[in-house]
């Protein structure tokens, strides 16, 4: 079997060893006197027995400390019901030996010797057991609030507790030896010290501190009655029990009784103030209760209900109310013992009264703000205190207390009525800000669904054949962005291209950029020249565009087979080309005019359409403003001159190269300044 | 940041821009311009001297008074713009449509000459 070292096995061992150990000695004693009478000496030495009296003491003890817990704030009575009992317990047991022998007296049974030895064992195994049993309760009592000081004058004197059992193997007595008197005093004084600790009692309520006192006057009881069975012999049962002096009896007696009687009287003395210690507990934890209460999901009016109460009881008001006024009109009453019909009444009252003392807010000049409180005559209630509730320096409310005594409200409770009004605002303003933080946790989702949506209207391959390489790169602002491009194959040889970009950012630019979406994929497969694309679009765009919205717009058809681009640009910007015979970089620029801009037929008026060769290892760059208008912290923008030259000396790349070099570029150029537009990069390079 | 303010001057009414106009700007630059087409005379010299930035929301504004301005024969002149506005106005196909001058001089030389 396997034994588990836990603390309830020690205690268990413990309890064994010392039956066990008890057992032995009462046998010993027996067996002793057995052969006293049969005149043989059994060669035990005294000592021995006194040892196992010693180890039996201690055993008592061990258990006991594992048994009596550590205290909890509120089971103080527990403890003390628990010392009760087990006096009782030990009282009632030596009472009925001593009503026994009382009984039997004079019979020859009261003369016999082994009766009497198991009985005085037993006796004392009793008091040794009601002794430590309180010793360690009181010990729990000392410790409830600890501090580093006290916990080691407290070892000390355990330690010499402890020690003192085995002071009885000297077999000096109290009355014949010094070193024991002067022992046995150090020791009273540690205890009578150590008795001044009796913080707990202020932790008891009015009810708990009655029965405190019941109890303990019990066990004040008990121990007189065990001191006087032990120490003073009664006169009519004279000699019952041998007398028990060692050191360590002395000692607890002392500790114990002392402490007893120190309790009894500062619980006795606290009775009258600890309403008053009950009250601010009370307040406390209504201050606590209103701090938490948006934690727990409460609502609003539910703050205000806690607010209410307790302010109610904080100044033993007999009614009250308050009210919220929200967005203009609506008032909400939170009521207790009061009617309508009363509320309105009192309020009639509270504007005409004389007598008022007016508390201005310091940190408002409103009047409504003020703090008021209002003596009535000739009504049942007599004084009013009107406190407001203030939201973000806006007051929403007001609370009446209202008391049927006059001139009920002193300037503690002003005090506490105002913490607990402000903690109220505080409480419903963390409500309100949670849910405003829940919506924008919900819009936040919505914008990533957006986004979602967006990137998907955006291809994820691109249009292209053996001719050419393509690779693009978007990256928005915000969630979602107003950039586009788009590849459509229009057959074999002819691919159109586009890029473009929506004036202004976010939500409105992503709208029209799907609208643009749309209109692309429409017409692109009308397999228009470039410029009638444009014109096409334009007008497309012209009854769904924003009165100052416009979009910009490069369309590009590349003809692989005859290797010429034709392209026309809708106020987009130029588009980067590299010329490789040439090694130059440049950019392609024509007249054009943002989509939207024009609304009517002149639009193509405006529009060039121009065409280009292309040969190997050319480069074509497409890029939205994002790119070449980012700035950074010295307002700098990032231009075309650093475009172009970045292109020229990066030309050897492939696309997908070119981008990760003008990005990384890009940011170290912006360095900590966060990119404020949506850019894109679309990157061409034929072969 | 904008600053905007309009003074008569002569036969003309003179706004003055200064600062960046961006999205949030451009509502103050939007404001100016309808007020002065509403309540001012047929001429107006817009002065874009100290105009630093303009953003895409900036010449939507701009941009949405060319149908008016043609419909109603304002004289709808802006000048002083620099280099870098100038070519943000180029790009998007703007210098077509707005008369553009250097400086205001060449704006009032052709306010006189129509």
């Amino acid at each position: 079997m396997k034994i588990t070292l836990t603390p309830k096995f020690y205690m268990r061992l413990s309890l064994v060893l010392a039956v066990l150990l008890w057992l032995i000695g009462t046998l010993i004693d027996i067996l002793q006197l057995l052969a006293v009478r049969s005149e043989v000496d059994l060669g035990i030495s005294p000592i021995v027995i006194q040892l196992i009296e010693c180890i039996f003491l201690i055993f008592v003890m061990v258990y006991f400390r594992y048994r009596v817990k550590s205290v909890e704030s509120g089971n103080f009575i527990d403890l003390l019901w628990r010392v009760f009992a087990t006096g009782l317990i030990t009282t009632i047991i030596s009472l009925v030996i001593v009503l026994f022998y009382s009984s039997i007296s004079g019979t020859p049974l009261a003369e016999n010797q082994f009766v009497k030895v198991f009985f005085d064992d037993l006796n004392k195994a009793l008091i040794s057991v009601f002794l430590i049993s309180t010793f360690t309760v009181w010990k729990r009592l000392i410790l409830y609030q600890r501090s580093k000081r006290l916990i080691y004058y407290w070892n000390i004197f355990e330690l010499a507790v402890v020690l003192s059992v085995f002071f009885s193997l000297t077999g000096l007595t109290l009355l014949s030896s010094l070193l024991f008197d002067l022992i046995f005093a150090a020791m009273a004084i540690m205890a009578i010290l150590l008795s001044g600790n009796l913080k707990w009692v202020a932790y008891l309520n009015f009810k708990q501190k009655w029965k405190g006192i019941l109890l303990i006057l019990l066990i004040t009881i008990y121990i007189f009655y065990f001191f006087n069975s032990l120490y003073i012999s009664p006169g009519d049962v004279e000699g019952t029990f041998e007398t028990f002096d060692s050191l360590f009896i002395l000692v607890l007696f002392t500790f114990v009784l002392f402490y007893s009687i120190f309790s009894l009287l500062v619980i006795l003395f606290n009775l009258p103030t600890s309403s008053v210690f009950e009250k601010k507990m009370e307040e406390a934890l209504n201050f606590q209760r209103l701090s938490q209460s948006i934690s727990q999901g409460e609502n609003e009016e539910e703050i205000f209900e806690v607010l209410l109460m307790s302010s109610m009881s904080a100044v033993y008001a007999d009614a009250g109310w308050v009210e919220i006024t929200s967005n203009e009109k609506d008032t909400q009453f939170i009521t207790k013992h009061i009617s309508r019909e009363e509320i309105n009444t009192v309020k009639e009252l509270v504007l005409s009264a004389k007598s008022r003392t007016v508390m201005k807010n310091p940190f408002l000049s409103e009047d409504r703000s003020d703090r008021v409180i209002v003596s009535l005559k000739k009504y049942h209630y007599r004084s009013v205190f009107v406190v407001p509730i203030t939201l973000q320096n806006d007051v929403i409310g007001f609370m009446y207390l209202l008391n049927e005594v006059s001139e009920s409200f002193n300037k503690e409770m002003i005090n506490i009525i105002n913490t607990f009004a402000s903690q109220a605002s505080v409480a419903v303003e963390n409500f309100r800000l949670m849910g405003k933080a829940i919506e924008n946790q919900r819009y936040q989702e919505e914008l990533n669904i957006a986004k979602s949506v967006q990137r998907a209207l955006l291809p994820e391959s691109l249009d292209h054949n053996q001719a050419f390489e393509i690779h693009a790169f978007t990256e928005a602002a915000a969630e979602v962005g107003g950039d586009y491009y788009d590849t459509f194959k229009l057959d074999d040889d002819r691919f159109a291209i586009v890029i473009g970009d929506v004036s202004g950012k976010g939500t409105s630019a992503a709208f029209h950029m799907s609208q643009m979406k749309g209109i692309f994929q429409s017409l692109v497969q009308m397999d228009l020249s470039p410029k009638s694309f444009l014109i096409h679009a334009n007008t497309a765009l012209s009854n769904c565009l924003e009165r100052t919205s416009f979009i910009t717009l490069t369309y590009y058809i590349i003809d692989t087979k005859k290797r010429v681009v034709d392209f026309a640009r809708a106020g987009h910007c130029p588009t980067l080309f590299y010329h490789k015979k040439k090694n130059r970089a440049e950019f392609l620029e024509n007249k054009g005019l943002g989509l939207g801009i024009m609304r009517n037929d002149s639009f193509g008026n405006f529009i060039e359409e121009s065409q280009f060769k292309f040969d190997k290892d050319d480069i074509l760059v497409l890029y939205t403003d994002g790119i070449s208008e980012a700035k950074n912290h010295e307002n700098e923008e990032f231009g075309f001159d650093r475009m172009l030259n970045l292109l020229q000396q990066n030309a050897h790349y492939d696309p997908v190269m070119i981008q990760k070099v003008f990005i990384s570029k890009l940011y170290e150029f912006c360095h900590e300044v966060d990119l404020d537009d949506d850019y894109t990069m679309v990157v061409i390079k034929f072969k | 940041m904008i600053e905007i303010n309009k003074i008569t001057e002569n036969n003309y009414l003179l706004i003055t821009v200064s600062g960046e106009a961006d999205a949030s700007s451009s509502i103050h630059l939007d404001k100016a311009i309808r007020e002065a087409m509403d309540e001012n005379g047929p001429n107006i010299l817009v002065d874009c001297t100290q105009l630093e930035y303009i953003s895409s929301a900036g010449l939507g504004v701009f941009m949405s008074y060319i149908g008016e301005i043609s419909n109603r024969s304002i004289n709808f002149i802006i000048f002083g713009l620099s280099e870098k506005v100038l070519k943000v106005f180029g790009i998007l196909g703007l210098d077509q449509l707005l008369t553009i001058k250097a400086d205001k001089e060449e704006a009032k030389a052709a306010l006189n000459a129509v």
